[in-house]
């Protein structure tokens, strides 16, 4: 488990003075000219070697990421977007970066754009946090005015400025391209791909969009090293990661730890313990609604990084794990997400669009047992047509909670159905009678 | 994705003008973009728009031709403001309460009891169902998607700030608060510091004192 003296984010509780001369004491703000100084392929050389991968869920190398970046300008300015869009249901993990460490986002934001040759930096903020834009809003405005961004920022000869977009409720937004059209002032619809972002992203310019915590700890990682970080966590899975906890333990909250650990320790460590104790737990979803549940029996023994949990047929995700314990209605908890994700479809493509509001009508009558036992396969077979047929993932992630469902709770299912029909005289019945609408949300 | 806009159906102002406060603040927004993107400020002004509605008429939303005007001063076709302001739900499209009461209830509040926050917002402000007002017209009931602060759940947003960490009671006393005319401080209900483990850290152990 992760020692104190590893942690990156110092001040994740707010317990100190968030602001700039609080965060220097921290050590934020210390020597950024040298660091920019060692050069743009030294310091992506060093992101690549500390193994850090995007911690917004999907993983992708984050040092492979920035060197995507053309190494000249075309006459076109190049662009970082930090995405602290942070919706996906579980997650609460950048709240903790923007409201109580903004200044080594910012820090960290100014050295990245160096790396990629971007003089302008701009943060997508969910406009639900409100307050936490504003924090960061009061330490950009403590950065310029101590020189460390704008012209020649931090003294390095780098001109740089940050800026912050907010969001106004869409999760859809979250997902790279539809953030970068919704920067642009349009309805958040996302692009195909490619062309990808580092090609033609924010106003048809390079552009490179990562993650709030990716880019928040690569100050931490300059400064101690590629080789510091890599050297905690696993192979592949290497460093620390903010998770969280919520749900059904005896105390959810926010944390720093090292990747593979094993779940079981982090939730007796950090969430306190499965509420009613282990015996109690029912399921985990490990890192927001997207990836698929957990069954208690996995949970005893599986670690918490990316190849792990993959290997689990779920996923890291952000790893912000949902704990739920033996008195859930685990059907209905997966018909939420369902409902989630019918409510954020952008509306682009038809499978998407029309899959996710057949998919919630369909578990909505599964969670009543509503429901013939061979639709059971049905749902699964139409996850299976939405999944990878749409522009962006939110296709996909509206099918993996569902098969996640039906692969490790598929019985519970079954008895509801069964249940149902003990209870309404038996036989197959016609479970959606005529003259009720069926489509008609 | 809101497949009809409400906008032809309900009564709308005249007429829009930014006040002072506004022209100050769309002043420092457009020149965060490029000068030939001024489009990127269609989000930031709707806001404003909201702000000043909410300064000047006690509801916080967009009225058409504030739309009209945003449209006018980014200098694109008024449709694009409109598709914005439908597409996104933070853009109230029609007049709400003086508070807006924002639950949510996505998996983890849920889990941890987002439906005793839900009634206790109805039985406090005799609203029955999302979507709509208190007959004195201080509240407005929305059913929301994950908040982004699931470690505190139950969450519930008022206007811009978030309460935590409640159940029926403190929801209840909480909305009593807001009809005093006060302004409870956001944040958890319960003795906790932000998101840190009730009953004190368990990491960062020999950073100073909690200031809260």
């Amino acid at each position: 488990m992760l020692q104190d003296k590893d942690r990156i984010f110092t001040n994740l509780y707010g317990q100190n003075d968030w602001r700039l001369a609080g965060a220097r004491q921290r050590g934020d703000w210390d020597g950024t000219a040298e660091i920019l100084a060692r050069g743009r392929d030294a310091i992506i050389n060093e992101m690549k070697g500390s193994g850090l991968r995007g911690r917004g869920g999907a993983g992708f190398p984050t040092g492979v990421k920035w060197s995507f970046m053309p190494k000249s300008s075309d006459g076109r300015p190049h662009y970082l977007v930090i995405n602290g869009d942070e919706s996906e249901p579980g997650t609460c993990k950048d709240r903790e970066i923007l409201r109580h460490e903004p200044h080594k986002l910012i820090e960290s934001a100014l050295i990245a754009s160096f790396a990629m040759g971007a003089h302008a930096a701009y943060i997508y903020i969910r406009g639900e946090f409100f307050n936490e834009a504003r924090h960061l809003q009061i330490a950009i405005d403590e950065a310029y005015a101590a020189g460390l961004i704008g012209k020649n920022a931090a003294g390095s000869g780098w001109d740089f400025d940050f800026y912050i977009h907010r969001g106004a409720g869409a999760y859809i937004c979250g997902e790279e391209t539809a953030l970068l059209e919704s920067l642009e002032g349009k309805k958040g619809q996302p692009r195909m791909k490619p062309p990808f972002p580092a090609a033609m992203g924010l106003y048809g310019c390079p552009t490179t969009v990562n993650n709030v915590e990716s880019i928040a700890v690569s100050s931490t990682i300059l400064r101690r090293g590629g080789a510091w970080f890599s050297a905690l966590g696993r192979p592949n899975n290497a460093g620390t990661k903010l998770m969280a906890i919520s749900g059904h333990v005896n105390t959810p909250c926010v944390f720093e730890e090292e990747l593979g650990v094993p779940l079981k320790e982090i939730i007796e460590k950090h969430g306190g313990g499965v509420r009613g104790g282990w015996a109690n737990l029912l399921a985990v979803i490990p890192g927001g609604c997207s990836v698929p549940v957990l069954p208690a029996s996995i949970c005893e023994t599986v670690l918490m990084d990316y190849d792990s949990l993959r290997a689990e047929r779920s996923g890291l995700g952000t790893a912000c794990m949902i704990v739920m314990d033996k008195s859930t209605d685990i059907i209905k908890a997966i018909a939420r997400f369902s409902q989630f994700f019918k409510h954020e479809s952008c509306g682009q493509c038809t499978p998407c669009r029309e899959g996710t509001g057949w998919m919630m009508r369909v578990m909505n009558r599964m969670v009543e047992g509503r429901a013939e036992i061979e639709e059971i396969d049905m749902l699964e077979q139409v996850t299976r047509q939405v999944e990878g047929h749409t522009i962006c993932a939110l296709g996909d992630a509206a099918a993996w909670p569902i098969q996640g469902l039906i692969r490790h709770f598929r019985p519970v299912m079954e008895e509801r159905i069964t249940a149902y029909k003990a209870a309404h005289g038996g036989g197959r019945i016609t479970q959606v009678p005529l003259g009720i609408p069926v489509a008609a949300e | 994705m809101s497949a009809h806009s409400p906008i032809d159906q309900i009564e709308q102002p005249d007429s829009f003008a930014f006040d002072a406060e506004s022209e100050e603040q769309i002043a420092a927004i457009l020149a965060k973009y490029p000068p030939e993107r001024k489009a990127s400020g269609t989000l930031p002004l709707l806001y404003v728009v909201q702000k000043q509605m909410g300064r000047q008429t006690g509801s916080a939303w967009v009225p058409r031709v504030a739309m009209d005007e945003v449209a006018h001063r980014l200098e694109v076709a008024p449709i694009r403001v409109y598709e914005v302001a439908t597409f996104y739900l933070m853009f109230n499209t029609k007049p709400i309460g003086r508070y807006h009461l924002q639950v949510c209830t996505t998996t983890s509040c849920w889990l941890r009891g987002s439906d005793d926050v839900v009634a206790a917002c109805k039985k406090a402000t005799g609203i029955d169902g999302f979507g709509q007002s208190s007959a004195d017209g201080l509240f407005t009931l929305t059913e929301v998607e994950c908040l982004g602060a699931c470690a505190n759940a139950p969450i519930l947003q008022v206007d811009d700030d978030f309460y935590e960490d409640l159940d029926g009671p403190r929801t209840i006393e909480l909305i009593e608060a807001l009809r005093r005319g006060e302004r409870p401080t956001p944040g958890p209900t319960i003795d906790r510091v932000n998101s840190a483990p009730a009953g004190g850290r368990r990491t960062l152990a020999d950073s100073p004192a909690e200031q809260g």
